[in-house]
């Protein structure tokens, strides 16, 4: 591929990126390349340099060392011509809470030079889609956090950006609104470049094109749910259910396997070569009953895990 | 046109909160009448002299109000948001003070007629004294900025404190020159004292331009270095 041709398809590229503050390094010499039209997922526990990567790509935090561009345009040198192609929907609910959401939306668009009129067919538009349009009028402040979280994704949409950079984008909402900014998401797909960034590892797998699995900074892992999960040498872990089992109980198991871990009634191994008569033989003498040993599939969290060597909640 | 969209959510803010709107002008009326039944003990006191004093008290009142507002904005993830914006430091410092400009400008009228009611003459020019007390709104409008950029939202009252004492012993309600010494050398150095003495001359004495142009320029000086220290700092923290 041509330099030209990668300018034309890449929308977000880093090279070297790296971001310290004091001693630590939040960002490490981060090479990304997330295609134009591409949702693209960072992946990662809460410090893992995610918000900080979308910071420096939003000309909000200048990066130590490396480069940056957005849609072509570097993001130190060309600051202003980023941010005219962007938008971007905080990890918190950024909105005014004084403000109802009509102006919230209308103050987005003005800030990115839409007219009035233009600003509020569009502002108009998304207090539909986002299911607000009944308390469009009332102050923002009375809002549930579902309600403000939609409103606040509608208001880094209402400028129509080429490119979304959406952090954390359904923390800490219930289920049901989750489930409802997923479907939004979706539809953006294809449309928009997005960059989402989460720790829900459900969220990543039912969204992204591509994922990258961060950790201290540095990408672990990169690729298709699909292929990340294909990745792992592993194979699929094998859960046992056994009520009762001891410490000593799971130290005669990691003297067998190399790979074992406690979940809830029971333990999961992570081995290619483990079969219920193994297991047993382990178990049995030690008056252990193995109820049930099955395959499951393996998860994101398996990928994190082989990658990182922890769990991404740890 | 980006920074009135900004303006008018500054301003909307402002009127949504008619407490401290009626405060900002209530309180400098309040004083204004009070202090003036003193006009028989010093002539500070009288309707000519004090209602340019009470002005600046009004013009504090709004540096407070800004820099609460700048500084609270500042600790929200709203900020950043903004800050996503394509705009230049220089817009959104407007797009933050705007809103300030004619709400001083009420203000500024509204004591003047509490002032007039109590006896008050402008002998001078009133187009001279509109523009210094116009240069003079800008300057605390910058200091305002200045404030709100450098100060934590708790710790912006300190700020605000020190610029109510400096604009008092720059002579607002206390004769400058009575009092002398150190106090009328340091009330000199600031251009709280010289935008009091400009406004007096033309109300009182009736002084044209070329009597206080040097007591004008000082502001003057001081509103155009506030204005560009303000957009200095905005912009520092406009990246980390």
């Amino acid at each position: 591929m041509t330099a030209a041709e990668r300018d034309r398809t890449t929308a977000i590229e880093t090279i070297g990126l790296v971001r310290t503050f004091g001693n630590v390094t939040a960002v490490d010499h981060l090479d990304l390349s997330v295609n134009q039209g591409e949702l693209f997922s960072l992946l990662g526990p809460n410090g893992a340099g995610k918000t900080t990567t979308i910071k420096m790509l939003c000309c909000l935090t200048r990066p130590t060392g490396g480069t940056a561009t957005v849609m072509g345009q570097d993001i130190q040198a060309d600051a202003l011509s980023v941010k005219a192609m962007i938008a971007v929907s905080p990890q918190e609910t950024a909105v005014a809470g004084n403000l109802n959401a009509w102006e919230n939306l209308e103050l987005m668009a003005g800030l990115h030079g839409f007219g009035r009129r233009e600003a509020r067919v569009r502002s108009g538009e998304l207090l539909e889609l986002m299911g607000l349009t009944e308390r469009a009028k009332d102050r923002v402040k009375k809002y549930s956090g579902g309600m403000k979280r939609r409103l606040s994704i509608a208001m880094a949409l209402v400028s129509d950006p080429q490119v979304l950079f959406l952090d954390e984008p359904t923390l800490g909402l219930d289920p049901q609104s989750r489930r409802a900014i997923w479907e939004y998401i979706e539809t953006l797909k294809g449309d928009k470049t997005i960059l989402l960034t989460t720790h829900y590892l459900d969220e990543a797998d039912a969204l992204a094109d591509r994922i990258a699995i961060i950790d201290d900074g540095k990408i672990v892992a990169l690729g298709t749910a699909a292929e990340l999960k294909d990745s792992i040498s592993d194979g699929e872990p094998m859960v046992v259910e056994a009520a009762g089992l001891t410490g000593a109980d799971l130290d005669a198991l990691s003297q067998e396997y190399s790979d074992v871990r406690p979940i809830e009634g029971g333990v999961e191994i992570r081995a290619d070569e483990v079969t219920l008569y193994d297991i047993q033989d382990v178990l049995r003498p030690r008056g252990v009953i193995v109820q049930a040993t099955y395959r499951r599939p393996v998860t994101l969290d398996d990928v994190f895990l082989h990658f990182t060597g922890r769990q991404l909640r740890e | 046109m980006r920074s009135l969209a900004l303006a008018k959510r500054s301003f909307t803010e402002v009127w949504r909160d008619p407490l401290s709107l009626a405060l900002t002008i209530g309180l400098p009326a309040a004083l204004l009448l009070v202090f003036q039944a003193f006009g028989r003990f010093d002539d500070i006191y009288k309707p000519a002299s004090l209602t340019p004093g009470i002005v600046l008290f009004g013009f504090v009142m709004l540096m407070f109000s800004l820099a609460m507002t700048l500084s609270r904005d500042r600790e929200t993830t709203l900020f950043a948001r903004l800050l996503t914006a394509p705009l230049r430091s220089n817009e959104f410092v407007t797009a933050y003070s705007l809103p300030y400009v004619p709400v001083a400008i009420i203000q500024a009228l509204a004591l003047f007629a509490i002032g007039a009611a109590l006896g008050m003459e402008i002998r001078g020019n009133v187009g001279l004294v509109a523009l210094i007390l116009v240069v003079t709104a800008i300057f605390y409008i910058g200091l305002g900025m200045i404030v709100g950029s450098v100060f934590s939202y708790k710790t912006v009252p300190f700020a605000y404190m020190a610029i109510l004492l400096l604009t008092i012993f720059g002579g607002a309600w206390m004769n400058l020159e009575a009092i002398g010494g150190a106090f009328q050398v340091v009330g000199d150095i600031f251009p709280f004292a010289h935008a009091l003495d400009a406004t007096r001359a033309v109300i009182v004495d009736g002084s044209d331009f070329a009597a206080i142009a040097s007591d004008f320029y000082w502001v003057v000086g001081y509103t155009v270095a506030t204005v560009v220290l303000a957009i200095y700092l905005f912009k520092r923290q406009m990246i980390d």
